[in-house]
């Protein structure tokens, strides 16, 4: 089984290149089974290795396969080495399961698609290069991984690219993102600088004896891999490119900007938390970053009508969760929680696109409405997966992921009520949008038709993820219910475990007042959108309530204060330089050389005496020269 | 009055000179190849001295090449003088420009 | 022997100076003929007797048979010497010449600075020549088979009597003014014509 784990990235790889090259040529049906089979088979793969990794793990905790030295010059060498830990498996996981699901549904999603061949081939080299990034034995390939990613997404997004909206959005996530790339990429020069390796155990193990506790270059590293972990994500300066990344298909939302890509900023944090302990500061801004991060796709949620934007502001606000989670110091927590919301927010995700798809592309929730009867199955489905992200108690695991987050926010080593108090908060919120988006399309009554109906492709996935939305929680109690804790003992294989502050209240009061919230939560969002609707009709009718409705809607108008700050003084630039000085230079060499070659065509008039004359003078000048040597 | 080499190189080169003279000055298209023999011969004779100077037959051998050269070129130049004359009526090489490059505007 | 070679030596410069001065071509060729035999007896006063044999042969029998069939062919007379009187003007000769005199005077320089060396005159026999010639130089020797016979393929096609035959990039360049006074004639006559028919148009309405 060692030798195989550069299989599992391999078949998709193997997937992209045939749809790549040949795609074109091949019949739809083929293209279904090259690009879901691939992944299928990644998908089988993982799951033998992570039976065999359950029952005997390897001795030193991880399967490591070198295929080829990658780079070597001077002190650096890099290897192509891939490396599962606990830590690695989990994500694989997720990636290969979730990834292999929703491209069954997209093989019946995108069937009227005229570009199937590129839309699968770019998933399943979406798919390889989050591979590449979750099994990346070094930095640098693992920023491999991350750029191709990046890249993958960029071509998902702007998928449909006839429309140029898509293509700006598709432009915005490409340009965002790269700010923490960038950031990224100089954190791991300072990296190397200190440590010279880049090789992830090896930083693991030397940082500890190598940086100070808190001293300012371990922050400075450390801020600046936050900084690539916060513009993958999503995270709060950086967020703005999630809710317009939807412009791409829905089996894309699911996969990408819900299930896997986004989450990548948790993997790196994860992954490097050696050296985030060591530096406090930048634990706590996780923490605050991840806590004001949720709060804000919260407010923006409550109040969109596209339905995939509803979910895109929900995936940045859970991703805040697991931002929190990571910057308390509860690493193992918010794995479990990128490990459920994959699950459920992949459901939803999917559950929305048979929607979208079956009310002729209406994205706009209040033009939804009576679906309960209409699709049952997907109802059903939604439902579970609604109830996931609202955290509903004990049935959802939803609740067991978030509820730990909750708990650790306050006892955790790096917790404070001040976290606690955002972290409550966002719950209330996600329980009332979930409610609001569940009861405005399923309820009520119907406004547009149903015109198609779900295939069987379609729906088997969803009931997959839906039971795995409710039966993935189950993995990990509460300590004080239930000592069950398969999924932390597992990853604390690899992440320290969670240290607990003293002088802690029982658990049960944060679980009690956690529950509350929720229900309260739902409950609201019944009343307002179901019992009561003219009570929002009223509020409507105030002009403070319209001005914090559209700030939220704006998504608190971060898209305009770019555009103010960076966007125009940007352009303002760009137009004062409208000559293009640098160009005039390159146009004065040219019209330079071109008066030159005006000047020679003379010298070639065709006279062969002169040119013997020519010759003449050149060989006169070079006896000259001999003359006087 | 002994010789050396120096003398028998002046002779040479005072011939190439005169072979230069002739190419630079006539006009007429069969002088010019009658220059170029001269130049030629001129070569040849450097060739032999230099070889002579130091009792080796190769000088002489490259003279034998000069000369197959020599003929090889006499007889695709008055290939050309033939074609020239019949195309232009005229044997005057300043009216063959036909190679003249344009000067861009 | 080295008298044998200042007499040759101011014959072949004498008559070399008169080949590039001739208005006659065959007047030029003959004193080219004096050259060479000049030439051949100074290779002979250095010792190289084959090489002067060959220059007789080759150049001052074949080379010089052909140029003067050449200037036979053309008929390049009396005419022919009118014309180069009056090319030969000295403000064509003067110029080139003072470069080829500074030219000349370089090359002494340069070759009074080398140490002076006594000729030997001590003939290097054929044998070695022959020898030199088909061991180390065979590969030369080929080349030079190849020269010759591309030299000869090349005369025969050059010499091909043929129409005006241009290049295709200069063939638009000829047609062009052709072209446009075929068009200049066709607007003409049409003009002519269309000024015309009016004319006979004009008393049919009358009537």
């Amino acid at each position: 089984m060692n030798n195989l784990i550069a299989l599992i990235p391999a078949f998709p790889f193997l997937g992209f290149l045939l749809l790549f090259l040949i795609g074109r040529q091949l019949p739809k049906p083929f293209i279904a089974w090259i690009g879901a089979g691939t992944v299928c088979a990644a998908a089988v793969l993982v799951l033998l290795l992570g039976i065999q990794f359950l029952q005997a793990p390897p001795a030193d905790g991880a399967y490591t396969q070198t295929l080829w030295q990658w780079l070597s010059t001077g002190h650096f060498s890099c290897a192509f080495r891939f490396r599962i830990d606990a830590l690695s498996l989990v994500f694989v996981f997720v990636i290969t399961f979730v990834g292999a699901l929703i491209h069954l549904y997209s093989v019946a999603f995108m069937k009227e698609d005229r570009d199937y061949a590129r839309f699968f081939a770019s998933m399943n080299l979406f798919v390889f290069a989050m591979l590449v990034l979750v099994m990346a034995d070094n930095l640098l390939l693992l920023y491999l991984g991350w750029e191709g990613v990046g890249l993958c997404s960029y071509l998902l997004i702007g998928f449909w690219y006839e429309t140029p909206a898509n293509c700006r959005a598709a432009n915005k996530a490409f340009y965002i993102t790269r700010i923490g790339d960038t950031a990224m990429a100089i954190g791991l020069f300072l990296l190397f600088k200190e440590l010279g390796t880049l090789t992830i155990p090896d930083i693991l193990n030397a940082s500890p004896t190598h940086f100070q506790q808190g001293a300012s270059n371990t922050t400075l590293i450390a801020l600046l891999l936050l900084a690539g972990g916060m513009g993958k994500s999503a995270q709060l300066p950086l967020q703005t490119w999630l809710p317009d990344a939807m412009a791409g298909p829905s089996p894309v939302s699911a996969l990408i900007h819900a299930a896997t890509m986004v989450t990548a900023g948790v993997y790196l944090i994860a992954r490097m938390h050696v050296v985030f302990q060591l530096s406090p500061l930048a634990m706590a801004a996780t923490a605050v970053v991840g806590g004001l991060t949720l709060l804000v796709a919260g407010f923006s949620a409550m109040v969109q009508t596209d339905i995939k934007r509803i979910l895109a502001y929900s995936t940045i606000s859970q991703i805040g969760y697991m931002f929190l989670a990571l910057g308390v110091g509860a690493w193992s927590a918010a794995i479990f929680h990128f490990f459920t919301h994959a699950f459920f927010k992949a459901l939803l995700f999917l559950a929305a696109g048979v929607v979208i798809e079956s009310l002729h592309h209406e994205h706009n929730i209040f033009r939804m409405g009576g679906l309960k009867n209409r699709l049952p199955l997907v109802f059903k489905t939604f439902l579970a997966g609604a109830a996931a992200l609202a955290a509903l108690p004990f049935v959802s695991s939803g609740f067991y992921s978030k509820d730990q987050i909750l708990w650790y926010t306050w006892s955790a080593g790096g917790g404070s009520p001040v976290l606690w108090m955002l972290g409550i908060s966002g719950a209330l919120i996600t329980a009332f949008y979930t409610a609001r988006l569940v009861i405005v399309v399923f309820y009520g009554e119907m406004k547009t038709p149903v015109s198609t109906y779900p295939a069987k492709l379609m729906t088997v996935p969803l009931v997959i993820l839906a039971v795995l939305s409710v039966v993935a929680g189950f993995v990990e109690w509460p300590h004080n219910i239930l000592h069950l804790s398969l999924f932390s003992e597992l990853v604390q294989k690899v992440l320290p475990a969670t240290i607990l502050r003293t002088g802690i209240p029982s658990e049960i009061v944060f679980q009690g007042i956690a529950i509350l919230l929720t229900l309260t939560g739902i409950y609201s969002g019944y009343y307002l959108y179901y019992r009561n609707t003219h009570v929002i009709g009223q509020w409507q009718q105030k002009p403070a309530f319209v001005a914090v409705r559209n700030f939220f809607f704006s998504g608190w108008g971060f898209d305009r204060l770019y555009n103010t700050v960076f966007v125009k003084p940007f352009v303002w630039m760009t137009d004062l330089n409208k000559t293009d000085f640098f160009d005039q230079i390159n146009k004065g060499l040219a019209s330079g050389s071109r008066q030159l070659n005006r000047w020679f065509s003379y010298s070639q008039n065709g006279s062969l005496r002169w040119y013997v004359a020519g010759v003449l003078v050149g060989v006169l000048f070079i006896l000259t020269l001999q003359l006087f040597v | 009055m002994p010789f050396n080499s120096q003398t028998v190189l002046i002779v040479a080169a005072i011939l190439f000179a005169l072979g230069l003279v002739g190419v630079l000055t006539r006009k007429n298209i069969i002088f010019i190849l009658i220059s170029v023999e001269i130049m030629l011969n001129a070569a040849g004779l450097a060739f032999v001295a230099a070889g002579m100077r130091w009792g080796q037959p190769d000088g002489q051998i490259m003279f034998l090449f000069v000369l197959a050269m020599a003929a090889a070129e006499v007889s695709v130049g008055l290939a050309l003088v033939l074609q020239a004359h019949h195309q232009y009526r005229s044997l005057d090489i300043d009216q063959m420009k036909a190679l003249k490059d344009e000067v861009p505007g | 022997m080295p008298v044998l070679f200042y007499i040759a030596s101011v014959v072949a410069i004498i008559s070399t100076l008169m080949v590039i001065t001739r208005y006659q071509p065959i007047h030029a060729l003959l004193y080219l003929v004096v050259s060479f035999l000049a030439m051949a007896m100074i290779f002979l006063s250095l010792g190289a007797p084959f090489v002067a044999i060959l220059e007789i042969i080759l150049y001052a029998g074949a080379i010089i048979v052909l140029l003067i069939f050449v200037v036979m062919m053309l008929n390049l007379g009396k005419d022919t010497a009118l014309q180069e009187r009056q090319w030969l003007q000295p403000k064509t000769w003067v110029g080139p010449s003072i470069l080829c005199l500074v030219l000349l005077t370089e090359l002494v320089i340069l070759l009074f600075r080398s140490p002076e060396v006594p000729m030997q005159v001590k003939p290097v026999p054929m044998r070695a020549v022959s020898i030199a010639l088909y061991k180390e130089y065979v590969i030369a020797v080929e080349l030079a088979g190849f020269l010759l016979m591309a030299g000869i393929v090349g005369a025969a096609h050059i010499s091909k009597h043929r129409k005006k035959h241009l290049h295709r990039f200069l063939q638009e360049e000829a047609k062009g003014p052709q072209r446009r006074a075929e068009k200049l004639t066709m607007i003409r006559e049409k003009e002519s014509t269309e000024a015309v028919l009016p004319a006979e148009k004009k008393p049919v309405k009358k009537t």
